[in-house]
């Protein structure tokens, strides 16, 4: 029962081994700066990825949890003079019950009408955050104090490298546990059939229910430490267009894949970073790329990648 | 009624005739395909801004609107043939990426074709208000709100007495049948997407002069077009009609009497409110799955 | 005595009275099948034990507990287990995992023992998959352990279902149509099949329309017809009713 015995492992050591070797590659702190930023993509993925990829609920509001995380953090710490770990607890907290609260009406929600109602969601959280200048800065946004933890400051992108990789590494290894285990085929069997899954004894809602609780928390954790990181936030890191990204980060990695989802979050973080040599060309790009994958790989990336590498192998 | 009262409400009405259209569009769009098509808002964005260049090009303005118009449905047919149905049999997410690809890729093609800019177009017949009842209303609302009716009445009339409008109804409700007596569901996809645009062109042209075109004006108009859709019973497309007016309205309401930081906020939780207590949208009648 | 009793079930889809005032009882241990004509109402029926529809009216007693209107997932605890006529399968897992959802109620199903992989969490699995083993061997899908669901035959889903239900260790099993759209051979192993699972103590009651195999395993049958229960009795008893000749035969002189 070694802990090396454990599901997906050899992804888990690939990865590890990436984020070893990788600054040995990055050349500049521009470099560091897109992975680190891959990074907290890919964790806010991995969370989101075990709610649509293998639970089969759409959200389109998850950025909004990722918004108040980064919100909590920035007005505890500048504001309140609050320590940064302390604010990054309570916004998660605090995500925690709005989703807890928010996630029973929303889970009795199908298809069409899920999707709606998380973007309503994610469109009302971003609109507070706006109006509610006297906290928030209004919609040129605010700035936030570094991290600090047990009166370490960390500093510099490559001291966020190291933290950010110990985070992603921790979200991957949970989120596989959590997929092999009794709960996690629970959530598997919510997304295949929820009559068959509910007659076999699953308390379908509560699974719903949790699993969108957690993915909440893991965005708002990754939007405190995205905050902290860049030192500024705009209402827009709640916003419609983020949600999209993240949504479209687990769909074209592949859902029901954890590392699908890391995959998704590097591509469409360095994809825009690549667009830019295109310059007003670079949406008009960007949406083409978006759609011809999806029509190629409709299961996204890995999932496409991983049915090649074993056909060939049969 | 105080002139306060009327002056909101007609303000309400104008920009909930748009709402009306752009959930019009989903409506027919998802009734062909069960597609929801975030690119709804950019239809109304092309009409804007198209008209606004081909007006600043030298054409008259009637001509002008006729092109975006034909512009635009060109555009959504374009987009059934290029996106949507090569992706037939896609799961809802992916169906949701790529049209959501697809907004991205023409706010892109706006951008590199008439720039980020805002502008603004003349209105059709002049900006001095019109008092009705102590409010004042400007010739362009009367415009949209005409124009919407116009639309809507010709609508009913082509779903409901068109051989071709039949035809897109029946094959909604029962798409197998439909293929049975030989209807043909391609050509009434590519249909569903040409009418979608004209509505959203139509629309983005009407608002325009008080709205403003550029290249981001519809997303928000988008969502809320998805709101009304939602709101109507997804498919649905007189309850979308009904929900985009009612929208418009809470909104100016809201701005006028409560607060207009959240007026845009507005749509989002009255579909909230609507969801939690009816999950299956207020004019829809709900069925059971079959096991 | 009594394992289960319906009393007075209606159930009405849009003014179509799909279980119109339907009364029955279903003794511990005999097989029992429910018979009747497309539409009859047979899969509502079961739709309303297992708690998937809510009925209109009436009440359904398990053992003098009345479970009408329970959340389905209880019922699952209190013994009760279907099949589906249209397949549930969960067609995102392999088959062994369908099967070790079956065993949910049984196993560590907290979110944070799963999150750390708790060494009761890894022992756990390994007990159940042993389990899931036995079980696909039980209904002789032994080679298919692992497989994509995806791309097993239709027969070989239909008995995955059957593996499934008995996972949850059920007093009753429903099955609905288990033989429908298997080829005779097939048909021939389900019938061995289901006389198996009621040797192992467990309460069939079976929807079904091939009649060679309803008369071959039924003690009890029930015949329903628009709804309502033209017939009841023993296999003899069925084959000798007027109704139930009529009914299926489609006379048309009978008397309503
Ligand atoms: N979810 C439902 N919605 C509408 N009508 C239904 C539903 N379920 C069953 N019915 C109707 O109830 C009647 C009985 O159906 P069913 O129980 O499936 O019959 P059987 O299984 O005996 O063939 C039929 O008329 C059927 O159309
Ligand atoms: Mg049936």
């Amino acid at each position: 029962m070694s802990p090396l015995n454990m599901p997906g492992r050899n992804g888990l050591l690939a990865l590890i081994a990436t984020i070893m070797v990788l600054p040995l590659m990055l050349p500049n702190a521009f470099y560091f700066d897109i992975v680190i930023l891959i990074g907290l993509n890919s964790i806010v993925c991995i969370g989101l990825n075990l709610l649509i990829g293998y639970a089969g609920q759409i959200s389109l509001g998850h950025a909004g949890f990722f918004g108040i995380g980064a919100y909590f953090s920035a007005i505890l710490t500048s504001t309140y003079g609050w320590p940064a770990t302390a604010a990054m607890v309570v916004g998660a907290v605090v995500v925690g019950l709005l989703s807890f609260i928010i996630a029973r009406p929303i889970m009795k929600l199908q298809g069409h009408y899920l999707a709606m109602g998380t973007l309503g969601l994610g469109v009302i959280i971003t609109i507070v955050l706006t109006q509610e200048s006297d906290l928030t800065g209004g919609p040129d946004g605010m700035p936030v104090p570094g991290f600090s933890i047990f009166g370490w400051e960390p500093y510099g992108e490559t001291v966020w490298y190291w933290i950010i990789a110990a985070v992603l590494v921790a979200t991957v290894w949970l989120s596989l546990n959590l997929i092999a285990s009794p709960v996690g085929r629970a959530l598997r069997a919510v997304h295949g059939s929820e009559i068959a899954a509910e007659t076999l004894g699953v308390n379908v809602v509560k699974y719903k229910v949790l699993v969108f609780v957690l993915s909440a928390i893991i965005a708002s954790l990754a939007g405190s430490l995205f905050a902290h990181y860049t030192g500024f936030i705009t209402p827009d890191t709640s916003g419609f267009i983020h949600s999209i990204q993240l949504v479209t980060m687990v769909v074209l990695g592949g859902m029901a894949s954890t590392f699908g989802a890391v995959a998704g979050a590097a591509i469409l973080t360095i994809l825009p970073q690549l667009l830019t040599v295109f310059h007003d060309y670079e949406h008009l790009v960007f949406g083409a790329v978006l759609i011809g994958t999806m029509i190629f790989m409709r299961r996204g990336l890995v999932p496409t990648l991983a049915d090649l590498f074993n056909g060939r192998q049969k | 009624m105080s002139a306060d009262f009327l002056q909101f409400l007609f303000s309400g009405i104008t920009v909930g005739a748009t709402y009306a259209l752009v959930g019009l569009g989903f409506s027919i769009i998802y009734n062909a395909s069960h597609v929801i098509n975030f690119a709804q808002g950019e239809f109304v964005m092309l009409g804007g801004m198209a008209t606004v260049f081909f007006y600043g090009a030298g054409l008259p303005m009637p001509l002008a609107m006729a092109m975006a118009v034909a512009m635009t449905i060109f555009i959504g047919m374009a987009l059934e043939k290029f996106a949507v149905e090569p992706a037939k049999g896609a799961s809802i997410v992916t169906l949701i990426i790529i049209t959501i690809g697809a907004s991205i890729f023409l706010r892109g093609l706006a951008e590199v074709l008439w720039g980020r800019n805002f502008h603004s177009l003349p209105p059709i017949s002049g900006s001095d208000p019109i008092n009705i009842g102590g409010a004042l209303v400007l010739p362009q609302s009367l415009w949209v709100v005409g124009g919407t009716i116009v639309i809507v009445i010709t609508l009913a009339w082509f779903f409901n007495r068109t051989m071709t409008g039949k035809a897109m109804v029946a094959s909604a409700s029962n798409p197998l049948a439909a293929r049975l007596v030989g209807i043909n569901l391609k050509f009434i996809l590519l249909l569903s997407f040409a009418l979608s645009a004209m509505l959203g062109s139509i629309a983005g042209i009407l608002i325009a002069p008080i709205s403003l075109a550029y290249p981001g004006v519809g997303i928000m108009l988008g969502l809320k077009g998805f709101c009304a859709a939602i709101l109507g019973g997804m498919g649905n497309p007189m309850g979308a009609v009904l929900a985009g007016l009612i929208v418009g309205i809470s909104e100016a309401l809201t701005a006028g009497y409560i607060s207009s930081a959240y007026k845009d906020a507005v749509a989002f939780i009255i579909i909230l409110a609507v969801l939690f207590l009816r999950p299956n949208g207020l004019f829809s009648t709900g069925g059971t799955e079959r096991v | 005595m009594t394992l289960l009793r319906v009393e007075n079930l209606s159930r009405s889809f849009g003014g179509i009275k799909a279980i119109d005032d339907l009364s029955l009882t279903i003794r511990p241990g005999p097989i029992h099948s429910i018979i009747g004509p497309n539409g009859a109402g047979k899969t509502t029926l079961f739709n309303l034990i297992s708690g998937i529809y809510k009925p209109g009216g009436g009440r359904i007693v398990l053992e003098d507990a009345d479970i009408t209107g329970h959340a389905i997932w209880r019922l699952a605890e209190l013994g009760l287990a279907r099949t589906f006529q249209n397949l549930q399968i969960f067609f995102n897992m392999s088959a062994i995992e369908n099967v070790m959802v079956g065993m949910h109620l049984k196993s560590d199903s907290r979110f944070i023992t799963s999150l750390f992989r708790t060494p009761g969490i890894v022992k756990g699995d390994q007990d159940k998959r042993e389990e899931a083993i036995r079980l696909l061997e039980f209904v002789d899908l032994g080679d298919y352990l692992d497989a994509d669901t995806d791309s097993m035959p239709y027969g070989a889903l239909k008995r995955l279902e059957i593996a499934r239900a008995l996972a949850t260790q059920p007093r009753i099993i429903m099955l609905d149509e288990p033989a429908a759209g298997l080829n005779p051979a097939e048909t021939v192993a389900i019938d061995g099949l289901i006389q198996k699972i009621s040797e192992n103590g467990i309460t069939v009651i079976l929807v079904e329309h091939d009649m060679r195999l309803v008369m071959g395993v039924s003690e009890h049958i029930f015949v329903l017809e628009g709804g309502r229960m033209l017939a009841e009795g023993t296999v003899a008893d069925i084959r000798n009713n007027p109704d139930v000749v009529a009914a299926y035969l489609g006379e048309s002189g009978r008397d309503r």
